[in-house]
């Protein structure tokens, strides 16, 4: 990864703070990132760290109370309907809980050519639109004339999430933000779609911010790390610095509540 | 969809009030196809005539008669001019002529009316006895005439030439008519009102504009407070600002109060059904707002809203289409509740004085209103407004039996 590259985003003493007065959380208190193209990085943190209210601010979904973010060298501007469009062809997500992240009114369909609408394809004939609806589809193994006419929550927790990853697919962002998109999905699923995830990285060249609490996650994928405690990132670099060579107790404590992992590519490292 | 349809019939609740509903509203939808009558057309001359079947005496008279030989006439006969009521005022009056009380057995009825036919003088006015008292006994007097005679009534006719009576017939005590050959039959199954109207269809045109009434009113309530709601939940800000604090204005200031307000000032020659159903309206607004801001808000941060701005749609699209459905169970239920208050402020304000105008159309308040007017309550003619009060309380109820039904199926879908 080059290094001199000006950085695709780069936050500086990002900070959100819910609520007023006594009720007043801290979620996130001035974090600094930067992002470079291609990169893969990881945030991990416990529960509660501040990790999605990060995701979101990033994203522009909720407005942060302090620090600026920085997208391909200028200040973000999201302050009208189209620049925020604009800002979401470049930037996109897969959120934590697949069950609540899709519109239980909406048919699958209509999630994929939201997609193709929004890459501009609005006006392309139908039939187009079904054969890159089918492609999307066909690279995260599910078959789109199954699909049609089916509701998202007819799927499982790893289809719905397979159709997330299809939905990247056809969007094509340049950053995508993975917020511990295997935390409700069962064992056996969650390596095929980071699998899947990672297939379609090396496919479009994303940059990818991976958000989990699975460190053995972090160490296989990504190129650089965060450790989140309390709204702070305490501790970052690269895996093998981070990970291996822990200097923080909570990142000490982060690696020793997953054991089995640790010793996992504990051995692989030998 | 289909599912939640499904299931909302089969929720005994919801079907027990939508059943109850329904029969109402076909009752207003097809009664005035069989009676064409007008709702206010005055047929009664005098006020509150009893429930009953009204046989015209005139075609009664000379329809075909038939003879019957029924054992127990003569004794109805007595007994319906002679209740307990009659013997005791009988009683009254002969203790005040100065009869013993030993002398009196109102039991006896054969005696009775002797010791009354006896005594009786129609000048005689007791000291403290009223006027209207006096007359009362007068026409006790009367109706007792011929009561143990086994005569028959002759009728007369004046001859047009001589100019005497000539008797043309006479009715015997067995005769009997039969009520289908009576050319002209009135049934008035609730009576007839203080102006003598038809109780029964006023009722029923009543109960359909106070629907009207409710519907209007509902559907203003629920449009004001959906639309405000949804601007104050979803966007925010100093919007949301702005419409709380009409929205707390309007709370603290009870509706009943603005409505009694509004309604005195258009007047009384302004106020049709429909403006005080639009007034209504515009004054319960509030809790529907309150209450669609609070789940606007629950929802306008969950994923599935964030996803769609992603996918790039804008406010509108995603307050019509991520917003509102999820939301819609909760703005039927609204909108229903909406219906069977603003029917019930109308009969509140009607009640008051204030509702719609008194000569156009009667609703279910205006009934209530005359009844009171003309102390039904107190008379005893239960007919002028106890139906009135069971169709308010009907509607009111099935409504809610239908809101609570709803709940029940769309409260744990939405918990999920
Ligand atoms: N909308 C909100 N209003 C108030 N407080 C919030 C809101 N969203 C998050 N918080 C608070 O901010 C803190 C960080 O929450 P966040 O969702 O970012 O944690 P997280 O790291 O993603 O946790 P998890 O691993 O459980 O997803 C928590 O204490 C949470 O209670
Ligand atoms: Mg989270």
């Amino acid at each position: 990864m080059p290094n001199k590259q000006e950085p695709l985003l780069k936050a500086v003493g990002l900070t959100k703070e819910f609520g007023f007065g006594r009720q007043k959380t801290l979620a996130v208190a001035g974090v600094d990132i930067e992002l470079k193209e291609g990169e893969v990085i990881t945030i991990v943190g416990e529960s509660g760290s501040g990790k999605t209210t990060f995701a979101k601010m990033i994203l522009g979904l909720i407005a942060p109370t302090g620090g600026e973010i920085y997208f391909q060298g200028q200040l973000r501007d999201i302050s009208t309907y189209k620049k925020k469009l604009e800002y979401w062809k470049n930037i996109q997500a897969i959120f934590q809980d697949p069950y609540s992240a899709y519109n239980i009114f909406h048919k699958i369909d209509s999630v994929l050519m939201d997609c193709i609408r929004m890459r501009g394809g609005g006006n392309l004939p139908h039939k187009e639109k079904v054969k890159m609806m089918t492609e999307a589809c066909s690279f995260v193994n599910l078959k789109f004339e199954e699909l049609t006419n089916k509701y998202p929550f007819e799927l499982s927790g790893g289809q719905m999430q397979r159709l997330m990853i299809a939905r990247i697919f056809l969007l094509d962002p340049k950053i995508l933000i993975a917020d511990e998109i295997t935390s409700m999905i069962d064992a056996c699923s969650r390596a095929t779609i980071l699998d899947m995830l990672m297939e379609l990285r090396d496919k479009i060249g994303m940059t990818v911010i991976f958000i989990t609490h699975d460190v053995g996650l972090a160490y296989y994928v990504s190129d650089k790390v965060y450790i989140m405690e309390k709204g702070l990132f305490v501790e970052s670099g690269t895996p093998d610095e981070v990970i291996l060579h822990p200097k923080e107790p909570y990142t000490k404590r982060l690696i020793s509540d997953v054991p089995k992992i640790y010793e996992e590519w504990d051995l692989s490292t030998v | 969809m289909k599912h939640t349809i499904r299931e909302i019939f089969h929720s005994p609740k919801f079907l027990v009030g939508f059943s109850i509903f329904m029969f109402i509203l076909l009752v207003v939808i097809f009664y005035p196809l069989f009676v064409t009558a007008e709702p206010l057309e005055i047929i009664g001359k005098g006020t509150f005539f009893e429930p009953g079947i009204y046989v015209n005496v005139y075609d009664g008279v000379n329809s075909k008669q038939y003879t019957l030989n029924l054992d127990d006439a003569a004794e109805k006969r007595i007994a319906s001019k002679l209740g307990d009521q009659e013997r005791l005022d009988m009683q009254e009056w002969l203790l005040s002529f100065g009869i013993p009380e030993e002398e009196i057995d109102i039991y006896d009825t054969e005696k009775l009316i002797e010791l009354w036919e006896n005594n009786y003088d129609r000048s005689i006015r007791f000291p403290g006895m009223t006027s209207a008292r006096q007359k009362y006994f007068g026409r006790l007097n009367t109706s007792l005439a011929g009561l143990l005679s086994t005569e028959g009534i002759v009728l007369a006719a004046e001859n047009q030439e001589t100019g005497e009576l000539e008797s043309t017939g006479i009715i015997e005590q067995t005769n009997y008519l039969n009520v289908g050959q009576v050319a002209n039959v009135r049934v008035l199954p609730l009576g007839t009102d203080n102006f003598g109207r038809d109780m029964l269809t006023e009722l029923v045109s009543a109960t359909g504009t106070s629907l009207k009434i409710g519907f209007i009113a509902g559907s203003i309530a629920t449009m004001i407070g959906l639309t405000l709601g949804l601007l104050a939940g979803y966007i925010g800000g100093w919007v949301d600002d702005i419409i709380m604090f009409f929205t707390n204005l309007f709370t603290v200031i009870p509706s009943i109060v603005l409505l009694i307000l509004i309604s005195y000032s258009i007047g009384q020659e302004q106020r049709g059904a429909v403006t005080v159903a639009v007034v209504i309206g515009f004054t319960s607004w509030v809790w529907t707002t309150r209450a669609v801001r609070a789940q606007v808000i629950s929802l306008r941060h969950r994923d599935h809203v964030n996803l769609s701005k992603l996918s790039g749609h804008s406010v509108g699209h995603i307050i019509v289409h991520d917003i509102l459905p999820y939301i819609a169970s909760y703005v039927v239920m609204a909108f229903i509740l909406q219906i069977s208050s603003g029917i019930l402020a109308e009969a509140g304000l009607s009640i008051l004085g204030l509702g719609p105008k008194t000569t156009d159309v009667p609703t279910l308040g205006l009934m209530m209103n005359w009844a009171m007017i003309y102390s039904a309550h107190i008379m005893g003619k239960w007919w002028a407004y106890f139906p009135v009060i069971v169709v308010i309380a009907l509607v009111s109820f099935s409504m809610n039996l239908m809101n609570t039904g709803l709940d029940q199926v769309f409260n744990p879908a939405l918990r999920e």
